[in-house]
């Protein structure tokens, strides 16, 4: 989505979700003992009106309240939520943002508003509205879109007994400050590099790799070289191929580095090669050991490997010393 | 303070400040509290699925700070607290082994309705910042 109008597209298709009803939806059970329990004791909230029916008949509430924070918790949808059918908006509108990659997810925001306390035996129902979807934001986390819901919450009888402000920010990984600092500090786990796409035309090239053997696929029809890997010589037409070690050693064809976005499996700045081997074929591979302000066309490389987890060894490309 | 007993209107002035309260946490309290507010979202309690999505660990849901908002406030003023209302932002993730150290102070007082603002700061910075609105006996 790089370019503007295909962005300002979405956007206008977000923006029709604004004030759409998502409809209502009923707590599984009545606000109970139990689950207030399991909230209090993780939560490590000893205020007896939540769990003590003598405490709270002393007390300006008369009777066990939940604890009014947890008005969203009795609405959950819980651990595997049934479908709400075709058409809900809410399902609609996650489905499209995760559509164009914003498929991360973080709260933002939460204001609260009681009308009154909530009893043991109320049983709650929330009923949902889109209120509004942001353009595309640069955040911390990543680029993304906020979304804000209202939501209103009343017992199944009607009687209202608050409401709801509540922002999420649907965002991309890897796509924002956070990550580009990740590394910084105390052990910072870094997820994996992607991986590639393996198939039985290049498969050969990455398990010579894993092998720490840089290898040209080579036409036995013609015998002309060729890469990257594909089942069909463009000189001769033949299907027929094998595959011979290369030297290693080449030539910088041309080469960029690369400073932002930052994803967190890279390191920055990432100097990224067109490498010329002395066979004659190119390929595309890092180069290290070098500082990327001093990288030149033309400069002499040579191969070593990189093991960058059990599963992935790729080539990278040195200065000849 | 109490869990008997309750601060009153004329006992609380602008100014006041809330006891800290300084929650470690824990692996444990993250994914315990999560499920306590029924919210199974993976980020929460499934380290390799929270860094996929870019998290370097699963971190706090927002039920649960709210949820640490309303006992920082109630260890303060007691079980007569009337919430009326709890306006919470997000900023730094609350991950494993850090300490969330929440402070907070009364900054109004008008028509028998007390405002207290509130931060909860963790070592990356204010993970949660917010106000609440309360009534106290008189």
């Amino acid at each position: 989505m790089a370019d503007d109008a295909a962005k300002a597209a979405f956007l206008a298709k977000l923006k029709e979700f604004e004030g759409r009803e998502v409809g209502t939806q009923d707590g599984a059970d009545e606000v109970n003992q139990a689950m207030i329990r399991h909230w209090v004791e993780a939560m490590g909230d000893r205020n007896p009106v939540y769990t003590d029916a003598g405490a709270a008949e002393r007390s300006v509430h008369g009777q066990v309240i939940a604890p009014p924070v947890m008005m969203q918790a009795w609405v959950m949808r819980g651990i595997a939520p049934p479908s709400r059918g075709p058409g809900n908006a809410q399902d609609e509108l996650m489905a499209l943002v995760e559509s164009e990659g914003f498929t991360s997810v973080v709260a933002t925001n939460c204001e609260q508003e009681y009308d009154r306390m909530v009893h043991l035996g109320d049983h709650l129902r929330n009923r949902t509205v889109i209120d509004s979807v942001s353009e595309e934001k640069a955040t911390g986390l990543g680029v993304g879109h906020f979304i804000t819901t209202r939501v209103e919450y009343e017992t199944l009888e009607g009687e209202p007994v608050g409401r709801q402000m509540f922002r999420i920010l649907k965002f991309r990984a890897g796509t924002g400050r956070q990550a580009a600092s990740a590394g910084d500090g105390e052990e910072q786990a870094r997820p994996k590099r992607p991986r590639p796409a393996l198939n039985r035309d290049n498969q050969f090239w990455f398990d010579a790799a894993k092998e720490h053997r840089l290898v040209i696929q080579r036409c036995t029809g013609c015998q002309a070289l060729r890469h990257p890997p594909r089942p069909r010589c463009d000189k001769c037409g033949s299907y027929e191929w094998d595959a011979v070690d290369a030297s290693g050693r080449g030539t910088v064809y041309s080469f960029v580095v690369n400073h932002y976005p930052q994803v967190p499996s890279f390191d920055y700045p990432l100097a990224v090669g067109l490498i010329e081997l002395e066979e004659g074929t190119r390929l595309v591979a890092n180069i290290v050991g070098i500082d990327p302000s001093e990288i030149t066309v033309g400069m002499p490389v040579e191969v070593e490997f990189v093991d960058h987890d059990a599963d992935l060894t790729l080539p990278a490309f040195h200065p000849t010393k | 303070m109490s869990t008997t007993t309750s601060l009153k209107y004329d006992d609380v002035n602008v100014g006041d400040e809330l006891p800290q309260l300084d929650i470690p946490l824990t692996r444990t309290l993250i994914v315990a509290t999560a499920i306590a507010s029924r919210d199974y979202q993976d980020v929460h309690h499934d380290p390799g699925l929270a860094q996929e999505r870019g998290s370097k660990d699963i971190f706090m849901n927002i039920l649960t700070s709210n949820g640490f908002v309303g006992r920082f406030v109630t260890d303060w003023a007691g079980p007569d607290t009337l919430f009326k209302s709890v306006k919470i932002r997000l900023g730094a993730p609350n991950y494993p082994g850090d300490t969330m150290v929440m402070t907070g102070s009364v900054t109004k007082k008008e028509d028998g309705v007390i405002e207290v603002s509130l931060r909860g700061a963790n070592s990356l910075g204010d993970h949660v910042t917010g106000t609440v609105l309360l009534e106290l006996p008189t």
